[in-house]
């Protein structure tokens, strides 16, 4: 059962048993502590990879197809060379690949190009003005490039979820509906673009840069130069946001910057500009979701047939596990016997689409939550009676067979949102009137898919210091509060004051390999794991504070594996079982006004009603919840990515626009509690969440101020043209 | 070039079409403004021009000279704006913070109260892609708040004022 | 920024003479002043010239003044000034909404009307404003000044009657007589580019504008004579349809400018009424 943070209370003993069993000990967990970075970003001390040089740095620049599909049949260097390193595919020591999940994406192009913006040769020069005036001309055969996913035939990945028997579950329907939804790519747009620099070190390479996951780039690396750099080490700089965005393409611009430096033997810095990361960098992947849904008349889902395409681009980069995620929250946070759930994700001839927050289940639970409200005017049912009718609750199985425990608070937060907003009233006065109300229920699972955590097997250590004790993981601050937090955790568990607590920066060659800092797992998983080695460092400690022992006896270092928790079962192959160790919740209710003579949409007031296990810093965890609902709104109403001839062709911020703060609502922020056992002092994860909602709760209301949208971005253009929904159809039966 | 830089005259040879921006980076070593986009969109480079914000990556060094020029450096950390960004979390990843706090700056000094409609159109020109700017706009008000006294004037209309003759 | 600047020169000129002498002599030299346009030309790769012309310094431009009825606006006067000056807001409140909405703050402090005209965009934020205000650009050359109803002074997209020798050193509006509207479509609520803008006056003649559909800033005078005419507005909007040839771009769509742009009018009309 779920209780709210500001002490309203509903709560079950086991509840107030978990709360009890935490709340001894908690003097940092829970409380808004100092950021231990607030002040260097409040001065402007932060140093971001651009912020950084080394003696000696060269600037490098990458030269780029600008074809989509063809081959490379002449490279021709117009300029003086003077000064200039010159890297091809020729210079790879080792293999020519981006190593990730599977090795098809060359560094550097070998003959054949698949997309616009390939990158076919690297320059270096100690002045950034003869990199601009190098003129390079490359010459190539073009082939037909293939842009439309719904046409091709290479697929990534195809997985298939099946739960009962869609024949027994349409055989049971008295109604069924039917429904197309479609999402459009969307750019990052982190204000600090990718760059890194490269820089030789005895023999070896460091290779310094803005990223996510230092160990992704490393595994990167090593395939790259294989025996021709012994040690390879990557440090995590100041990072000036991700989203996913630094999740795995850094490994590309990082390869870049190592082989130049390999190469001219000094350190080589290279920067994207805004154009440059928009066009050739990875992005959200486009979706077309198909819903064929089974209802009794009176709403309980009978049936349930999705489809899910996503857009991979021209690379697999990590498709598979974006289609993954996807098609494990399709079915959105309901309850049906007969599901049957087939996702692909292909190739097209564009720039690699990636990683974005949410990773897969922002795409399919926009369709979901859409097409419950299609579902909704159809049958005549208000949106919150059909969704409370089908509602996931403890003891429910999911369409991967995964029975839900008491960490499961869909009801808890759809009530809320309900009447946290007066929705019912809200939505009976305001039809026909221009402004809708509109709500989306959604879920996010914690952590890696299924057996993930156990392949990744993280690594997680503490050392103590003069000062108290430090922390060495792999994860990374992005913005997001990964060093206050991990902080906060340890603090309490060793029982030390949070000044008495550091974080190592994200150097590989001195942190272990806790894992990406990716999929919501930050707090839950390697928090989890600096909450067990903090304990067996405390007993090792027997009462003496970890200063003193440090005085005393020298640096003491604890260093913990990742176990999987028992009990927990899950086939890869069948993609049956417990999908994730938890789930976190929410609610959206996005209250907003159509503009009769523009089309433009004003957001009057968003709510976000959520439900993470617990936050171990509130005011961090709101402010997740408000970016995330702010980049959701984003995406839903203002960012479309325009491609021309397979490439980006509103490639500046004047162009690709994101939300301003005249453009974001005034947001009202309810953050329940439902402690998990399974996560540190009951925290699941929080980072993905909130991006599930505002889209589908924005164009929900879209829905009810009389606008039939399936699709998003919607535009004021898109809106002009939307077909009207007749009021009786938008305004909802009792 | 000759200007005053945080206070402290400085001079400089930097080419006049260089941008304020790279001058500042580079030739004085400040590296606290940040290009976000180089076409004046975001408002990470912001600094302060004769106490004005201004985007200086539009603006050649060269229209500096004998100007007042200030960055984030120049609040030397102890600004009740920078306090209240730590208080409210304004700042999560922090590139957007140096230029919101400069943007920002003048709003908070006034005496005035400012709505928060004020506070969203005077940061307007600052892009944040974390926050969702809700934690920015309470740390604003806040500093405002610490800085004049919770019970400050509201802000009543701007007096209007003939511009340069 | 795509364009190496260290080949290129940069003057500053104290005085319009100065200013103008520099211009004759050195044909192909950029006149700056904001750089709002000028060096987003630059960071994409874009090469305006290779000389350049500071014009900030010339202070006498920067005024903003009347002279007789009419209003005389600087050519260097930013939109920032143009919101604080008292005369602008008594006799031009469009101009100040303009001004308001042309971007945030930071490009409000550096941008200048002079800067706008000179850019030329169909999209210039205040171009229908002078339009509709039946302006005049005020240009000094070699040979003195002139003076250029503001509605000739654009010849096509990105053209004008200016010549490369001359500066543009003011605007000058007289008295507008009527309610004056004005409202800019952009893509986001702040910070945008219009992808479409009108102005408009409505007294006992009433004038219209339009930017971003066409190739220039453009008077409906057909529309115009319709409603000037009594007629109702249905029939201007049909003879709107023809005064216009809006197009499709990286932002919106011809569909879309048209269709607004007609609901522009429209909202104009009755809310003039």
């Amino acid at each position: 059962m779920a209780r709210a943070v500001a002490g309203r209370q509903w709560g079950s003993n086991r509840t107030s048993a978990a709360v009890s069993r935490y709340s001894a000990g908690m003097t940092s967990v829970g409380t808004n502590v100092a950021r231990k970075d607030g002040m260097d970003r409040a001065t402007g001390a932060a140093k971001y990879a651009d912020d950084l040089r080394f003696p000696g740095m060269l600037v490098g620049r990458t030269v780029r197809s600008t074809i989509a599909r063809g081959r490379v049949t002449g490279v021709t260097l117009d300029f003086d060379p003077a000064g200039f390193t010159v890297v091809d595919h020729r210079d790879i020591p080792g293999e020519n690949t981006i190593a990730l999940i599977e090795k098809d994406q060359p560094c550097l192009v070998n003959g054949v190009v698949r997309h616009a913006a390939e990158p076919i040769l690297l320059l270096a020069h100690e002045s950034r003005d003869a990199l601009i005036g190098a003129n390079v001309r490359i010459d190539y055969e073009r082939e037909e490039p293939l842009f439309d996913p719904e046409r091709s035939e290479q697929v990534f990945k195809h997985i298939l979820i099946e739960n009962g028997s869609l024949d027994r579950g349409f055989a049971r329907a008295e109604v069924v509906v039917e429904g197309t939804y479609t999402t459009g790519a969307q750019e990052h747009v982190y204000i600090e673009t990718n760059g890194v620099i490269a820089v030789p070190e005895r023999g070896g390479m460091a290779l310094y840069g803005s990223l996510q996951c230092p160990y992704y780039v490393l595994k990167a690396l090593k395939a790259l130069l294989g025996a021709a750099v012994k040690d390879i080490r990557v440090v995590q700089t100041e990072t000036g946001g991700g989203f996913g965005g630094k999740e795995e393409y850094p490994s590309v611009i990082a390869a870049h910057a190592c082989l130049l430096a390999l190469k001219s033997g000094r350190p080589v810095k290279i920067l994207y500009d805004r154009g440059e990361d928009m066009v050739a960098t990875t992005k959200r992947h486009p979706s077309i979701v198909r819903h064929k849904t089974g209802l009794t008349r009176d709403g309980k889902l009978t049936a349930m047939q999705v489809d899910v395409l996503m857009d991979g681009g021209a690379y697999c980069t990590l498709s598979p596990v974006v289609l993954s995620r996807g098609v494990i929250h399709a079915a959105g946070p309901y309850r049906c016997a007969n599901t049957r759930i087939e996702g692909r994700v292909v190739m097209t001839n564009t720039p690699p689409n990636g990683a974005f927050r949410g990773f897969g289940a922002p795409q399919t639970q926009f369709a979901m939550e859409v097409h419950m409200d299609r579902i909704s005017e159809t049958l005549g049912i208000d949106p919150v009676t059909l969704r409370l009718r089908n509602a996931l609750k403890p003891g429910d199985t999911t369409a991967t067979g995964q029975k839900l425990g008491p960490d499961t608070s869909a009801v808890e937060v759809l009530k809320e949102a309900v009447r946290r907003t007066s929705f019912k009233r809200k939505r009976a006065k305001l039809a026909g009137s221009g402004r809708g109300i509109g709500l989306a229920l959604f879920y996010h699972g914690a952590g890696f898919t299924g057996s993930g955590e156990v392949m990744l097997g993280s690594r997680a250590g503490l050392e103590t210091t003069p000062n108290g004790v430090r922390i060495l993981v792999a994860n990374t601050e992005i913005g997001q509060g990964t060093r206050t937090m991990l902080s906060q955790i340890v603090a309490d568990v060793m029982g030390v004051a949070y000044e008495n607590v550091d974080i190592a920066q994200a150097d590989t060659s001195v942190v272990p390999d806790s894992g990406p800092t990716v999929a919501s797992r930050t707090c839950m998983v390697v928090g989890g794991l600096l909450e067990r080695c903090a304990k067996q460092m405390r007993e090792q400690l027997k009462g003496v504070s970890p200063a003193e022992h440090h005085a005393r006896h020298g640096r003491l270092h604890v260093e913990t594996q990742y176990e999987a928790p028992p009990g927990r079962e899950w086939n890869d192959k069948t993609y049956r079982g417990d999908a994730y160790a938890t789930y976190a919740w929410g609610c959206d209710v996005a209250e907003l006004a159509v503009d009769p003579v523009t089309h433009e949409v004003s957001v009057a007031k968003f709510t976000a009603v959520q439900e993470f296990g617990r936050p171990i810093h509130p005011a961090m965890a709101q402010g997740q919840i408000e970016g995330g609902s702010g980049q959701g709104i984003g995406w839903a109403l203002l960012e479309h990515v325009v491609m021309r001839d397979g490439a980006m062709a509103n490639a500046q911020l004047t162009n690709y626009v994101i939300p301003t703060t005249l453009d974001t609502p005034p947001m009202d922020v309810v953050m329940l509690e439902n402690h998990f056992p399974g996560g540190p002092f009951g925290a699941k994860g929080v980072g993905e969440l909130p991006i599930d909602g505002p889209a589908p709760a924005v164009v929900n209301a879209l829905r009810h101020a009389g606008l039939d949208v399936r699709a998003i971005p919607a535009t004021p253009e898109a809106l002009a043209a939307a077909p009207r929904l007749a009021p009786s159809r938008s305004g909802d039966a009792a | 070039m000759k200007f005053t830089l945080n206070g402290a005259p400085r001079e400089l040879d930097a080419h006049p079409l260089k941008r304020l921006l790279d001058v500042l980076r580079e030739d004085c070593g400040l590296t606290g403004t940040k290009e976000g986009c180089g076409e004046g969109e975001c408002g990470a480079c912001t600094v302060l021009v004769d106490g004005e914000p201004v985007v200086s990556c539009l603006m050649p060094c060269a229209q500096a000279e004998g100007c007042d020029v200030i960055t984030i450096e120049g609040l030397a950390g102890n600004h009740p704006l920078q306090r209240a960004m730590m208080r409210e979390v304004g700042a999560q990843c922090g590139i957007c913070t140096p230029g919101v706090i400069l943007a920002a700056r003048g709003l908070v000094e006034a005496a005035r109260r400012p709505t928060l409609e004020r506070v969203r159109e005077a940061l307007a020109g600052n892009l944040c892609r974390c926050t969702g700017y809700e934690a920015i706009h309470r740390a604003v008000l806040s500093a405002h708040a610490e800085l004049h006294g919770p019970s400050a004037k509201s802000a009543a209309p701007v007096p209007a004022e003939e511009a340069g003759a | 920024m795509r364009t190496a600047t260290a080949p290129f020169t940069l003057r500053r000129a104290r005085t319009l003479d100065a200013a103008l002498k520099i211009l004759h002599e050195e044909p192909g030299t950029v006149p700056l002043a904001g750089c709002t346009d000028v060096y987003v030309a630059l960071e994409f790769g874009g090469t305006p010239g290779s000389r350049y012309l500071d014009l900030t310094r010339l202070s006498a431009l920067k005024r903003i003044t009347t002279s007789g009825e009419k209003l005389v606006i600087g050519a260097l006067a930013t939109y920032t000034e143009l919101q604080k000056s008292r005369f602008v807001r008594a006799r031009l409140p469009m101009l100040v909404e303009a001004a308001r909405l042309v971007g945030g703050v930071q490009i409000q402090n550096m941008g200048t009307v002079g800067g706008n005209l000179a850019n030329g965009s169909p999209a210039g934020d205040t171009l229908p404003v002078f339009a509709v205000a039946d302006a005049d650009v005020v240009l000094a050359g070699p040979d003195g000044e002139r003076r250029v109803p503001f509605n000739a002074f654009y010849t096509g997209y990105r053209k004008s009657v200016r010549r490369p020798d001359e500066l543009i050193v003011a605007v000058e509006v007289p008295p507008v007589i009527g309610k004056q509207w004005f409202r800019k479509v952009g893509t986001r609520a702040a910070q945008a580019i219009s992808k479409v803008v009108f102005a408009g006056v409505r007294g006992l003649e009433t004038r219209l504008a339009l930017g971003s559909v066409a190739p220039t800033v453009v008077r409906l005078p057909n529309t115009e004579m319709v409603l000037n005419g009594g007629g109702s507005i249905d029939e201007a909007l049909r003879a709107l349809a023809d005064e216009i040839q809006p197009i499709d771009d990286l932002r919106s769509t011809a569909a879309y400018r048209r269709g607004v742009a007609a609901n522009l009018v429209r909202q104009f009309w009755s809310a003039t009424a």
